[in-house]
């Protein structure tokens, strides 16, 4: 009988050799996956889909944990960008806001703009709620505003409104075409969730400049990216593809998750 | 099917060393899952090493104090004279930890970072890849969990090999100091130590470490609040992730060390083909 090339316990040191060679070398091996247009990469954050139907299954209308106000321990981080520089928001802030309008419009029957005394003198919800980062950190601060939910009744959605996309007046950068303003959006369930405020105040106080002066939206259950700043405009759509890079937000244009629930 | 059972007559019986015979004690499902779940954790660890980065500082209760100290954990980098600096603090004890934690990389090329490139997936800091990677074999884990317990529960491999008898445990003594001497009995079954350990790993280090992840989803949050109540918060709850993830790495360490020493061509080959070759006086399978 011939000697078999490769014998059973060659085969096994030569996997070993191998396995750790991989490790040895870093993790450089997997770098394709960063690549945010690699088939890999598509197919690896399809677990993402099975996150949000899972997520939706379980979470239904189920509120964010809200905390006594002794958990008010510090003020709220700020995060992101904080002094929005672009001219439009300059003059705002300039004038204390007195010329804010909020619009909103988009597959809506009656598009409409709020001052923001109007948004100050419609029902208000104020609740005490854990702010989560993508990066890791926590913290805890209580928010008054409108909720969007009312906002949204007013103007009263048209049928083929499936999400509301929030355009802001800061940008984190620019990209060829200009700079690069932040927006956001989110599905109808969370839209119309009792905690999605439109949030004026913080901790008892005017919303500052830093936390997204005039006006910032909460979304509770997801993390803090989906919580947008400086609101410019609301509008109601149906796809996000002539938004953005078309994947729903700022950060999900550049490889986040658009459901950020985990 | 059941492991321990079927005996095949050792090839080598008529070789001058003596050696028993071979039994089947793995089965494929246990095989299987066992490999699927290498890979989950390798990758689960590095990706979770990237996600750690983007805040390397761990803190105990329902948020990070910035106003106040719940800090247990941290891993920065400070400016020397003589340059960066890395320094991490566990439980308020700092250590100079350079070029490996909070400052890493070449001296003409210092990273500030909390675990250094080689430990990370991907390489360079990149967040949302980073969590990309740790839900997909967050979900494959979960799934081939599922699969190993209901599998286990159905062909016997839990109740017949992984829970430890009374006999077991008034042997756990005479084991710990084989163990200590590296004196290895090869039989069909497990003994009381791999019990036990593979016992921990699959009932509180596994469900734990889900659970705290989950603990961290601000959705899951709202669905099952007790999560929160449980482990004693969101920041509490990073925490304990990251200890089991450390209690793994621990395991993992040890079980590669007791696969060497046990013989690891026998050890591979049980987990590969199913197959285990027996101490001589043990033909039998399980010595009990």
């Amino acid at each position: 009988m011939n000697k078999p090339i490769l014998t059973r316990r060659q085969l096994i040191r030569l996997g070993a050799l191998g396995a750790s060679s991989v490790v040895l070398s870093g993790c450089d091996a997997f770098d394709l996956l960063g690549n945010r247009s690699s088939s890999v990469r598509d197919i690896v954050a399809k677990a993402n889909d099975v996150t949000y139907y899972v997520q939706r299954f379980l979470i239904g209308d189920a509120l964010a944990r809200e905390y006594p106000e002794s958990e008010i321990r510090q003020p709220q981080k700020p995060n992101g960008s904080t002094n929005p520089q672009t001219p439009e928001y300059l003059a705002l802030k300039a004038a204390d806001f007195s010329d804010y309008r909020l619009s909103v419009s988009g597959l809506v029957e009656t598009p409409k703009s709020y001052s923001l005394s109007e948004l100050r003198n419609m029902p208000s919800r104020t609740q005490i709620t854990r702010h989560d980062c993508v990066e890791g950190w926590s913290c805890i601060a209580k928010w008054t505003g409108t909720p969007l939910s009312v906002v949204l009744d007013e103007v009263k959605l048209r049928p083929s409104a499936r999400y509301i996309v929030f355009h802001c007046y800061d940008s984190l950068g620019s990209g060829r075409a200009g700079p690069a303003f932040y927006y956001e959006s989110c599905d109808l369930a969370d839209a119309r969730h009792p905690q999605t405020i439109l949030a004026y105040g913080l901790n008892d106080q005017v919303l500052p400049v830093s936390n997204g002066a005039p006006i910032r939206v909460r979304i509770e259950r997801q993390l803090g990216y989906k919580q947008p700043k400086y609101i410019r405009a609301i509008e109601a759509v149906s796809t996000f593809e002539d938004i953005g890079r078309g994947r729903g937000g700022y950060w999900e244009d550049r490889g986040y998750e658009w459901y950020a629930g985990i | 099917m059941h492991q321990g059972d079927k005996i095949a007559p050792s090839k080598r019986d008529s070789q001058p060393r003596v050696s028993g015979a071979l039994v089947y004690r793995q089965s494929l499902w246990t095989r299987a899952t066992h490999w699927i779940w290498a890979i989950c954790l390798f990758f689960l660890l590095l990706s979770g090493l990237q996600i750690f980065n983007a805040r390397p500082n761990l803190y105990i209760g329902k948020q990070s104090g910035f106003a106040f100290d719940n800090s247990v954990l941290s891993m920065t980098a400070v400016n020397t004279p003589g340059g960066r600096r890395g320094v991490t603090t566990i439980l308020g004890h700092e250590f100079d930890t350079t070029g490996v934690f909070g400052v890493s990389g070449t001296a003409e090329k210092p990273q500030v970072r909390g675990f250094p490139a080689a430990l990370t997936i991907p390489s360079y800091r990149d967040l949302a890849t980073g969590r990309v990677i740790h839900f997909f074999f967050a979900w494959l884990l979960v799934v081939t969990l599922f699969v190993w317990f209901t599998a286990s529960l159905v062909n016997g491999h839990l109740c017949r090999d992984l829970r430890p008898t009374r006999g077991d445990l008034a042997r756990l003594p005479q084991d710990i100091a084989d163990h200590a001497r590296f004196r290895f009995h090869h039989t069909g079954r497990y003994n009381v130590l791999q019990k036990l350990s593979y016992g921990i790993v699959f009932f509180v280090l596994f469900p734990v470490i889900v659970l705290t992840g989950l603990t961290m989803s601000p959705g899951l949050d709202a669905a099952w609040p007790w999560l929160l109540d449980l482990f004693g918060g969101r920041q509490t709850a990073r925490t304990i992730h990251f200890v089991v993830m450390t209690l793994l790495v621990l395991f993992f360490l040890v079980h590669i060390t007791m696969v060497l020493a046990a013989g690891p061509i026998n050890e591979l080959r049980s987990m590969v083909t199913g197959w285990y070759r027996t101490d001589p006086e043990s033909n039998d399978g399980p010595a009990q």
